[in-house]
């Protein structure tokens, strides 16, 4: 199969809302997951944390916490807040088709 | 190259001590072992706990780190500026420095509460409190003592901290507290957490939570705490909920130690060090290794796990020098006794895949998982001299290996029977 092909609705997600298998996701889905966090307009800013939140779940094998993701993604915990007010870890991570961030142990 | 070799420590506390005196054991004389901290005040942390509820006394939990290290470690008082990972050389204040065949950072975590508005402001220490560091945990036993009647708020600020269980220890203790001097009634706790459950793995959360509710302890879950405002007593949230507080018990933002930010190459963005989470070889240079809570590991911060990994690091350091590949593994074992008040205590023992389970400990005979009993709390307060008689100096605990156990283990989740 090819993944590239993969429609948003055919993409496996647990009961939180998490990609499965990240690799099914692609940049087109992005308006359509964030309006399901209830985001219809996607600013450059929420694109910079997308973007950010994927390349450190492809290198690191886990999303940033929020806390990581105010220090290094260019962007200030109160505006992650601004950007996704119901918490800019788990609905960044949503929409970035990344798994839920570990944070924490 | 000379026969002489130099390990490198940095770091007297569990992991520093542990790995200097096992690898005494293993590596030839001809190779130099050196273990380096800026004090030399080696702290018991599992007892910070009771020192508020007037239980242990602060004293009590210091000893010295040199006399931990045995004969044959050198110790050298001294506080790091940086390392250059090019020139495999520690840079000293004042100047000295070392070289190092192999490096290791042992360094653990270091409390940040400026990092939290209003959190080291004027209320430290008046209505504000940590229980993380031995002046926090001493200065909050009179303010509990003599609180009578209001709101306790235990709020960890956020992830990853040491202990992720103490917290909650510390409100079922105070739950226990309030209760002997008979003034439950008056009192209220809060749990505030940014997790979104009492705890991290879910079939302990959950057995976690029903303690919690039956001690009459509140939850607040997935607050990340923006503010904390002693004047008006409340902490705010940065999605703006606020949490009021007559005493505010707080667990600060960690990070890794100071000099790992100004070493180049050497860090993460809190200055924990990136590194394999099966050899604890860290992502920065082959001959430069991490344990414990300076290790940047999805593990828990705490004493165990450093135990566990003390035995695979220092196998990994012995073959490095002999040039053989690393092939000792750690498995992300952790346990811990989680303190329940009433002389109780529940075990927990868990690795990277495993969640913690019931059942019983090491094996099918043993001390029983995720439930409350007498047995574990006795388990707890031995614990304190297997630290200091069997733990630092490297000994194994007779039963208990670095891989885990599974051998006791319910798999059936807890909540179905």
């Amino acid at each position: 199969m090819n993944v590239a092909t993969v429609e948003l609705a055919d993409v496996a997600r647990n009961d939180e809302g998490f990609f499965l298998d990240p690799s099914q996701w692609s940049d087109a889905m992005v308006p359509a997951l964030a309006a399901q966090e209830g985001i219809s307009y996607l600013t450059d800013r929420h694109w910079q944390v997308i973007r950010f939140m994927r390349s450190e779940y492809l290198e690191k094998g886990t999303g940033p916490t929020v806390r990581v993701l105010g220090k290094a993604s260019g962007v200030s915990i109160k505006e992650l807040y601004e950007l996704f007010p119901k918490g800019p870890a788990k609905v960044a991570a949503r929409i970035a088709g990344i798994p839920k961030p570990r944070g924490c142990i | 190259m000379s026969d002489q070799k130099h390990v490198l420590i940095l770091g007297g506390g569990t992991g520093g001590t542990i790995t200097a005196n096992r690898l005494r054991r293993m590596l030839p004389r001809s190779t130099d072992i050196t273990v380096v901290d800026g004090n030399d005040d080696h702290m018991y942390q599992p007892g910070l706990l009771f020192v508020p509820f007037g239980l242990t006394q602060a004293e009590e939990l210091v000893r010295s780190r040199g006399d931990q290290l045995h004969a044959g470690i050198r110790y050298l008082q001294a506080t790091v500026e940086g390392v250059d990972l090019g020139a495999n050389v520690v840079h000293f204040e004042g100047g000295t420095s070392e070289q190092y065949d192999v490096l290791v950072i042992a360094t653990g975590a270091v409390l940040m509460p400026s990092e939290t508005e209003g959190l080291a402001g004027p209320g430290w220490g008046e209505n504000i409190f940590t229980f993380y560091s031995l002046d926090g945990a001493r200065a909050l036993a009179p303010a509990l003592a003599n609180f009578t009647a209001g709101k306790i708020v235990v709020n960890v600020v956020d992830m990853p901290i040491k202990c992720p269980v103490a917290p909650l220890e510390f409100c079922f203790l105070a739950d226990w507290f309030f209760r002997e001097k008979g003034v439950r009634d008056d009192v209220t706790l809060t749990y505030v957490t940014p997790l979104d459950g009492a705890f991290t793995k879910p079939v302990a959360s959950r057995r976690l939570g029903e303690l919690l509710a039956q001690k009459d302890i509140e939850v607040v879950t997935e607050f990340n705490t923006g503010t904390v405002d002693a004047t008006e007593g409340k902490l705010v949230s940065y999605d703006g909920r606020e949490v009021p507080f007559d005493l505010g018990v707080v667990v600060p933002l960690h990070g890794g130690a100071d000099f790992i930010g100004r070493s180049p190459g050497l860090g993460d963005e809190l200055n924990f060090i990136p590194t394999d989470p099966h050899t604890l070889q860290s992502k920065a240079a082959p001959n430069v290794f991490a344990i414990g809570d300076a290790a940047g590991l999805p593990a828990s911060k705490a004493g165990s796990v450093t135990h566990f990994e003390g035995e695979v690091l220092t196998e990994n350091i012995r073959r490095f020098l002999e040039g053989e590949s690393l092939d000792a593994s750690y498995d992300g074992h952790a346990n811990c006794f989680i303190e329940t008040g009433f002389g109780k205590a529940v075990l927990i023992d868990f690795n990277y895949d495993t969640e913690p389970l019931p059942g019983h400990f090491p094996g099918r005979v043993g001390l029983p998982l995720l439930k409350e009993s007498h047995l574990n709390h006795l388990g707890k307060l031995m614990f304190q001299w297997f630290y200091w008689h069997a733990l630092l100096p490297g000994h194994s605990i007779p039963g208990i290996a670095s891989d885990m156990p599974t051998a006791g283990k319910h798999k059936v989740p807890a909540g179905t029977h």
